[in-house]
């Protein structure tokens, strides 16, 4: 079974830090045509544009022809065809699959059907591995290293799994976390056990103001509607926080603020304009750090 | 010979395997994870016998059969206290103990809706955990726990 990547834990702590390193080198070479001769799926069972957008970019920067579909609706898929069915077709036809599935688990299993590497662009609340990659990359380029980094994770805990899944990527590197979220979305027992076990330092509040000055990482989240089974639940939650530029006015200097976008209300507009607003270049880094585990995965770097 | 006017409520048998100490509500569960409904042997099943420790406990007698311990090793999921006798010429010849496999193939359905194991035709995989004693079961595609208590088997296939 050749290499994928469907979760983080996939990849060692060595591999993480291979992979951000390759991305370091597309950064600052974007041009870098190795697989002209490949041909790249990018399957999307469920829309999302802009992860979509990012994993064909770099697709085609690195030279590689894209065929896909952005929407289950007009495939076969929605003929009743099997996962297993659609992969084994598609792999005879790639040299690698990008797949985003509503369903958790879908990756997995496409990745012991298919014959060729397959990178997890999501499936349902599961795992996101190259948002986690992506964000390693950030903290790295924005403070110079990643360990002993205090980040402080906001908004919604218990559903995101981009928190999660950067949680446990971190462990690696002995960060230091403040988890601030409603009573609604605290960050769920399992991971917190996860950090005890590690001896991983961390604190629970709900009030954001107060938690922002001592922080190297500000990581706001979205609260997802589609997360939420009861309506009512989300409209409690939905406007907790409400970061504004006049907020930051003690925050460290090197402090930065990622956000996996797209945002709604959690990051005002004027945010936008100071030094500590990264979330878009975030997005951006997503692009040579999707470069890097495409060219890893196929054995050219 | 099997002692004590407890056990006689359910006949002895000259060889075979005898399953102990199920507990009343699981028995159903035993014998689909065992595949018993198939089986040509004899078996007799005794169900709501009182047991100082179960409250009412089940029990079964398969004769002429011996089960690998791969299979046996199987019910602990649902029935970990049960105790196996292996039965020649009516006596104990031995007495197994059950140990909760680390991976489970097949017989339980996660118990995340959304997981696709509940919508394509995919045999399930778990790992086996103990968090505080309690048994979980790790999904090894959506990676979700199912805990002891929300395990179900699958009947069909
Ligand atoms: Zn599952």
């Amino acid at each position: 079974m050749p290499k994928s990547l469907i979760s983080i834990h996939d990849f060692t702590k060595e591999e993480m830090l291979h992979v951000l390193s390759i991305a370091q080198e597309f950064e600052k070479n974007k041009v870098q045509p190795i697989l002209r001769d490949k041909v790249i799926a990018t399957l999307f069972f469920e829309p999302s544009t802009r992860t979509r957008l990012s994993f064909e970019t770099a697709s085609n920067r690195l030279g590689a022809r894209v065929i896909g579909f952005s929407d289950a609706g007009n495939t076969s898929v929605s003929k009743g065809e099997t996962l297993k069915d659609t992969i084994k077709m598609v792999s005879n036809y790639v040299d690698l699959i990008v797949m985003r599935h509503p369903l958790e688990g879908a990756a997995r299993y496409a990745s012991e059907v298919a014959s060729v590497p397959v990178i997890n662009a999501g499936d349902g609340a599961n795992q996101h591995p190259s948002q986690t990659m992506l964000d390693l990359y950030t903290i790295n380029q924005t403070q110079g290293r990643l360990t002993d980094i205090k980040i402080n994770m906001v908004g919604d805990l218990k559903y995101g799994r981009t928190v999660h899944s950067l949680l446990q990527a971190m462990s690696h590197f002995e960060p230091d976390f403040t988890f601030t979220a409603p009573d609604e979305l605290m960050m769920p027992q399992e991971y917190k056990d996860f950090l005890n076990a590690k001896g991983i330092p961390y604190r629970e509040t709900r009030e954001l103001e107060g938690n922002i000055n001592d922080c190297d990482i500000l990581y706001m989240t979205r609260v997802q509607q589609e997360r939420f089974t009861d309506p009512m639940e989300y409209e409690k939650v939905k406007n907790t926080y409400n970061l504004t530029a006049s907020m930051l006015a003690g925050a460290k200097e090197n402090m930065k603020i990622l956000h996996p976008l797209p945002r709604v209300t959690e990051i005002a507009q004027d945010v936008d304009d100071t030094p500590h607003a990264y979330y878009f270049k975030q997005a951006e880094n997503g692009v040579y750090v999707r470069m890097a585990i495409i060219a890893y995965l196929l054995g050219y770097k | 010979m099997e002692k004590g006017s407890k056990e006689l409520k359910v006949s002895a048998i000259k060889n075979g395997t005898v399953l102990d100490h199920i507990p009343a509500d699981q028995l159903f569960k035993v014998i689909t994870i065992l595949g018993l409904k198939d089986c040509p042997n004899q078996i007799t099943f005794g169900m709501n016998l009182d047991s100082k420790r179960l409250g009412k406990k089940a029990i079964i007698k398969v004769a002429d059969r011996l089960f690998e311990e791969k299979e046996i090793n199987k019910i602990a999921l649902v029935a970990p206290d049960a105790k196996i006798n292996v039965i020649k010429d009516f006596e104990v010849v031995e007495k197994k103990v059950l140990r909760v496999p680390e991976q489970i193939v097949g017989i339980v359905k996660c118990a995340n809706p959304k997981c696709i194991t509940n919508h394509q035709p995919i045999t399930t995989k778990f790992e086996t955990e103990f968090e505080d004693g309690v048994l979980k079961l790790h999904c090894h595609y959506c990676e979700k726990n199912t805990s002891s208590e929300n395990i179900k088997i699958i009947t069909e296939n």
